[in-house]
């Protein structure tokens, strides 16, 4: 494997809807989510409605990606946020190590109180992301790991 | 990278289609989303140029089936092929999975394929990785049409490492479902590996 798949459990997920409701709340948020550097979504919380999650954490991490180039194209280290407004909805991302803190915010917020409250929330994230990223590196070490149990024919069964 | 998540009971990983420009990547993907049942799959997401040239990368989340209670979610990725779009190329590799390398069979492409895979081998080192280490599938496209070089030829030419070697016709859906189904069986494999 390229490198050490990223393994969240149950708690693990239950605290990190906790700061993005949270954040949500603070921030007077539309959504708000935790999206993984390479295009994995994490976790939403919020007015998602019909919105595509899947494909909207693809685009914030291609987004972000192409941003951190273009920075160190013009001499900087990284962006370490990015926001895009709009007419009615804006975007708000907030790189935080191997992840991304977005929040989408309409007229009853504003750019400054959203960034004030990411602040604060990133920290509670990253200390999350931390123990998530610590958990993983164990996870593949166990021998008993539940994955090693997958059969042949589990895998199989999936293409059937 | 793979993303295991206890909570949702979800696997999800990355798979990258590489290859040089027109040789079919993003046919490949056309080809599952239309072929896949609604409910399996999620949106394809294409950012391309005005001439329908992939600029960034082609998206579509494609669910397999469940795992030991798990539910298992591929998502697939195409890069831009033309040379100049190299800095794209780069950044869809990151935390990626596995890959399969989209090759054009007419004889004129035989040297845009080499530079291609010269240049897989070269973003993987700067990415981190290595060639020899990722799940990977060599797919033969396009063939179907009449200037093709021979299937011997052309693996003995961009084989790598005894990879899977798949011929197909993209645009027909030969070949498309059996790369696929080669390289998720890898990703998988190396999960199980741990």
């Amino acid at each position: 494997m390229a490198e050490t798949p990223t393994v969240i459990h149950e708690k693990q997920f239950l605290r990190i809807k906790f700061v993005l409701e949270r954040l949500c709340v603070e921030s007077a948020a539309r959504v708000v989510c935790l999206v993984d550097r390479d295009g994995q979504p994490i976790a939403f919380h919020g007015d998602i409605g019909d919105m595509d999650t899947t494909s909207f954490s693809s685009l914030a991490a291609g987004n972000v990606a192409a941003t951190s180039s273009m920075a160190r194209l013009i001499g900087e280290k990284t962006f370490p946020t990015v926001s895009h407004e709009g007419e009615r909805d804006s975007l708000y991302m907030c790189v935080i190590g191997r992840s991304l803190l977005v929040v989408i915010y309409d007229d009853r917020s504003t750019l400054g109180l959203v960034k004030l409250r990411t602040k604060r929330a990133s920290y509670d994230v990253a200390s999350i992301l931390d123990e998530i990223q610590l958990d993983s590196e164990r996870h593949r070490t166990e021998q008993n790991s539940f994955f090693a149990e997958i059969t042949d024919e589990d895998i199989d069964s999936l293409f059937a | 990278m793979t993303f295991i998540n206890y909570a949702s009971r979800e696997i999800n990983c990355k798979i990258v289609y590489y290859g040089p420009g027109l040789c079919g990547k993003t046919t490949n993907l056309q080809y599952i989303y239309d072929s896949t049942a609604p409910q399996a799959k999620g949106k394809l997401i294409s950012l391309a140029t005005e001439t329908d040239r992939t600029l960034f990368f082609d998206f579509m989340p494609l669910e397999l089936g469940t795992v030991r209670g798990f539910k298992t979610r591929f998502h697939l990725y195409t890069v831009p092929g033309q040379v100049y779009y190299d800095a794209s190329r780069k950044l869809i590799l990151k935390g990626v999975d596995g890959i399969v390398f989209v090759a054009d069979s007419q004889e004129e492409r035989m040297d845009a394929n080499i530079e291609s895979l010269y240049n897989l081998e070269e973003n993987l080192v700067s990415q981190g990785y290595e060639l020899n280490q990722i799940p990977y599938v060599l797919q033969l496209n396009k063939r179907d049409l009449p200037n093709v070089i021979s299937v011997e030829e052309l693996t003995g030419e961009l084989q790598k490492k005894g990879e899977s070697v798949y011929e197909a016709v993209a645009s027909k859906g030969i070949g498309v479902f059996d790369t696929l189904k080669a390289v998720a069986k890898q990703v998988l494999t190396e999960l199980r590996k741990g």
